[in-house]
């Protein structure tokens, strides 16, 4: 493995993907060479087997039989279906982060990437993660579309503005590997790169509780239990009540003119078309970017669209409030508002 | 099968040559030729116009090569660099590319390949050629203007901010897909209703059956791109927001409509030249196509299915894993296809009388480049493996093989082919291997280095990169400059051959198809008299009695000893 990863140049794989699609591309890569020569070697046999001998040869008629030329097609396509069978388990893998992960918010703009942790710190252009757990990254851009790529871990996903993706890995060797923006994003896009920093276990807990004390950029507004040292569901609280959500939404499961957050995060949720879906983090988004597509049954299409209101980061820390109540519980640190609730059914218009 | 009997006389070998004239002398003046419908002149029109593209589109790949000889600033600025990655895909996709063979060498056998005098609208043909030059001189003033820096796929919303001349340069682009349409229309119209009486569907040559899938597809998917441009450039020139987040738009909707056009787009350029692999193959092996069938129907294969695929190209855009799983499998159908003519294409040389000529050379490194191209295709389909190699050089590698490996050098073949039909001269052969020896070579050492860089990470459209991959990035830049002298000595050998080459007769390769049935360069309408297709375009079993069957050069006539 390491020899044919040193023919082909890539680079040694540092997560828990990167053997098993090193084996499929080695395997892909050395029939393609093979077959390539093969077709060229034919040609040039016959080339000089066959070498033309009269200016006026004549030759005989020569066809393929159906069963040759069947044998040929099926072989081929069983072959490229293996691939296809072995690609799209590892891409399905890949693109399915495990319910455990660590979550990191990512925010890309031209051309730095900017990273929140759960607890509130944030940081650019360097990702620090721990070894040997999984972790999930929920991005966004703020600008044009940047793409984050890290050659060793084998993962690449396109970050979109106006839209969260998910992308996960699972680092297998502590050191520092390179992020790179693989989408063109402009003059400076052969620079958009960051690197992302594997710790030890032991590493990372005392990063953790080295306590850094750079703050999301989104202000804390002035409410109640203002934000100073709090983490990122805390920052939510504040945004939230600063932009007005509260006004319709409850924390603490009371209905009211939206849906309330408390134990919202990761339930099924039946939609006024009749559809089901999951409120996961692109749900949670795509509802307060574009309200009226996933409308739940039961609720009036009264949500003003927070498309180009809410930044990104802004964004972000609601859903890590709204995922910081999925079990009806704040965390400790979040201190709830208590809401005087009028006008249940009267549907204001107010957002 | 009657032959044609020898002792008819043809109207050429009775009268002088200076009594009978070609398409090329019936009328000299610039006007007749700026105003003609003939689709001889109309492909020699379209042929000068797109090599000349396609030196400019060379000379910014050249530019782009220097540029990365350092992993830091070594020729031009950033900016610069963007400009130059950008308008070598717009000009050799647009400009280049997808009319190359059809509108050059589809326009020039087509007709005569059928037995018709000409395509079925010869003056909508002249105006597709006016069409293309319009837009294209569109595309090349946005480009003195001040540029575009896109990307030839001009994601939004990055499309949507550029300050650059976006909307000029797609509007060129817009312009250039009604020539596009255009030939499509005529060519299937063609087909069907202008076959020589008793020429039937499966008596066709294989490039006619190429080129009418190909139609097919500029037809149906041209008409996406022309919406999604127009979309693009509202949302550049006037602010609105179809594909822009932050009013409201989506721009993955942008890339599943640009990718509807653009991925059957690759089969508008390789489709032809798989034609063109077809005739060449069968002429210089003097044989019948293996299997006649399974390389006609496969061209529509490509056709169909191969607008079935396009999300392939956004396995890690924003995609469901469904979606990607789909996509996957059925781009795996159109390799299939590929395959399928990839083998009978070498098994028609078996048992043949093959002789290694310059086209035949190009069509070898057809073959070879094309497997390589096509199966990287297929492992890139390979979900998992494109997630790593997505926007990387290994993609690059990958379509350029198919591009300039494929359609390249099957434009070059044809150009080979059918240069002596083309002007009734010949040019130097022992030159012409050099070249096709030097672009095989040159092309391989500037592309097969990019695979590696794209196994190693490099990103595409870089303009900086880190110092790990100089080494490869100096190979392929020297690997550029053997590919450009192999094209520049193809150029200067039939330039020179145009002038002084020895003048030969209707048929010098011995072919059996039929646009070797009638005089080098042919006459005005194409054929002296009703062409005689008895003898089957692939039947190899007889010899085609008269002087159509004599590969001898002609004597030099007096005019061209003067």
């Amino acid at each position: 493995m390491e020899f044919m990863r040193t023919i082909l140049a890539l680079p040694a794989g540092a997560s828990t993907f990167a053997d098993r699609v090193d084996g499929l591309h080695i395997f892909v890569i050395t029939v393609t060479m093979i077959m390539s020569t093969l077709v060229f070697v034919a040609a040039a046999w016959f080339t000089i087997h066959y070498h033309r001998k009269r200016d006026d040869q004549l030759t005989k008629r020569l066809s393929a039989s159906a069963f040759r030329e069947g044998g040929i097609i099926g072989g081929i396509l069983v072959l490229f279906v293996t691939w296809w069978l072995i690609g799209y388990r590892q891409y399905i893998e890949i693109m399915e982060p495990p319910p455990d992960a660590e979550v990191v918010y990512v925010d890309a703009k031209q051309w730095m990437w900017k990273f929140a942790y759960a607890d509130g710190r944030s940081s650019n252009d360097t990702l620090t993660v721990p070894v040997g757990r999984p972790v999930k990254l929920v991005m966004t851009s703020r600008d044009v579309i940047h793409s984050f790529f890290v050659p060793e871990f084998r993962v690449k996903h396109d970050v979109l503005p106006g839209r969260y993706v998910t992308l996960w890995f699972q680092a297998t060797k502590p050191g520092v590997y390179p992020i790179w923006c693989a989408e063109y994003c402009g003059v400076s896009h052969s620079l958009m790169r960051g690197q992302v920093r594997v710790l030890t276990a032991a590493e990372y807990e005392q990063w953790k509780s080295a306590g850094s004390d750079v703050i999301l950029e989104a202000d804390c507004g002035t409410g109640p239990g203002s934000c100073g040292g709090a983490d990122l569901a805390e920052i939510g609280r504040a945004v939230a009540e600063r932009r007005q959500c509260l006004a319709c939404h409850t924390l603490d499961g009371q209905p009211h003119i939206g849906p309330t957050w408390s134990r919202l995060f990761g339930s099924t949720r039946e939609l006024a078309d009749g559809r089901r879906v999951v409120a996961d983090e692109a749900y949670l988004t795509r509802s307060m970017m574009e309200p009226n597509v996933d409308l739940v049954a039961g609720y009036r299409d009264v949500m003003p669209v927070y498309q180009g209101v809410l930044q990104p980061a802004e964004a972000a820390a609601i859903v890590e409030l709204i995922r910081s109540l999925r079990d009806g519980q704040p965390p400790s640190g979040v201190s709830l508002p208590k809401l005087e609730i009028e006008a249940v059914l009267d549907g204001g218009t107010s957002p | 099968m009657t032959t044609l009997a020898p002792t008819v006389p043809s109207p050429r070998d009775a009268l002088p040559k200076a009594a009978q004239p070609t398409y090329l002398n019936v009328e000299t003046t610039l006007r007749s030729w700026l105003l003609t419908t003939d689709h001889k002149r109309i492909g020699i029109l379209y042929l000068v116009s797109i090599v000349v593209f396609f030196a400019l589109g060379g000379v910014f790949a050249l530019a782009i090569r220097l540029e990365h000889l350092t992993p830091n600033p070594t020729l031009m600025d950033a900016m610069t660099y963007n400009r130059m990655f950008t308008l070598h895909g717009v000009v050799m996709v647009w400009l280049f590319l997808i009319p190359s063979i059809p509108a050059v060498f589809g326009n020039f056998v087509l007709p005569i390949m059928l037995g018709a005098k000409d395509v079925a609208f010869p003056r909508l043909n002249l105006a597709s050629w006016y069409i293309f030059m319009a837009g294209s001189i569109i595309v090349l003033v946005s480009t003195i203007s001040s540029g575009i820096d896109t990307g030839w796929t001009f994601y939004p919303p990055y499309s949507s901010y550029s300050n650059t001349a976006v909307p000029t340069a797609l509007f060129g682009v817009f312009i250039i897909g009604f020539s596009t349409i255009i030939t499509g229309v005529n060519f299937i119209v063609t087909t069907h209703t202008m076959r020589k009486s008793g020429l039937r569907w499966l008596q066709m040559p294989l490039l006619v059956w190429a080129l009418y899938g190909t139609s097919i597809i500029q037809v149906l998917a041209t008409p996406v791109l022309g919406m999604v441009l127009l979309l693009v450039m509202l949302d550049n020139g006037l602010g609105w927001g179809f594909f822009n987040p932050a009013t409201g738009g989506d721009p993955v909707l942008f890339q599943h409509l640009f990718w509807f056009y653009s991925h059957p787009a690759v089969y508008i350029m390789i489709l032809p030249s798989m034609g063109v692999v077809s005739e060449v193959v069968t002429t210089f092996s003097r044989k019948n196509p293996f299997s006649y069938k399974a390389i006609a129907y496969s061209s529509l294969g490509i056709a169909f299915v191969g607008f079935l695929t396009w999300g392939h190209h956004m396995f890690v855009s924003g995609m469901s894993k469904f979606d990607a799983g789909a996509f996957g499998i059925l781009s795996m159908l159109v390799a299939i296809f590929s395959a399928i003519k990839v083998f009978n294409w070498t098994w028609t040389l078996k048992g043949g009388a093959v002789s290694l000529k310059t086209p035949l050379l190009y069509v070898f490194a057809f073959l070879f480049l094309f497997v390589f191209g096509g199966m990287t295709g297929v492992a890139v389909a390979a979900t998992s493996l494109d997630v790593h190699w997505h926007d990387t050089y290994f993609v690059v590698a990958h379509f350029h093989f198919i591009m300039v490996g494929g359609a390249l050098t099957g434009f070059l073949a044809a150009l080979h082919y059918w240069f002596p039909k083309m002007t009734g001269k010949m040019y130097s052969e022992r030159l012409g291997l050099l070249s096709a020896a030097l672009v095989f070579a040159g092309f391989f050492a500037t592309f097969f280095p990019q695979f590696l860089l794209g196994n190693a990470g490099m990103p595409r459209r870089y303009f900086n990169y880190p110092p790990q991959f100089q080494v490869l990035h100096l190979v392929s830049t020297s690997g550029s400059w053997i590919l450009a002298a192999g094209l520049i000595i193809a150029a200067i050998v039939l330039l020179y051959a145009l002038k002084w080459g020895h003048p030969v007769g209707p048929n010098p390769w011995g072919s059996r198809s039929f646009e070797w049935r009638t005089d080098s360069p042919p006459p005005k309408h194409n054929f002296h008299r009703e062409p005689n297709f008895d003898v089957g375009t692939y039947d190899y079993t007889q010899p085609l009695l008269g002087k159509y069957d004599d590969p001898r050069p002609l004597p030099p006539l007096p005019q061209d000893v003067a």
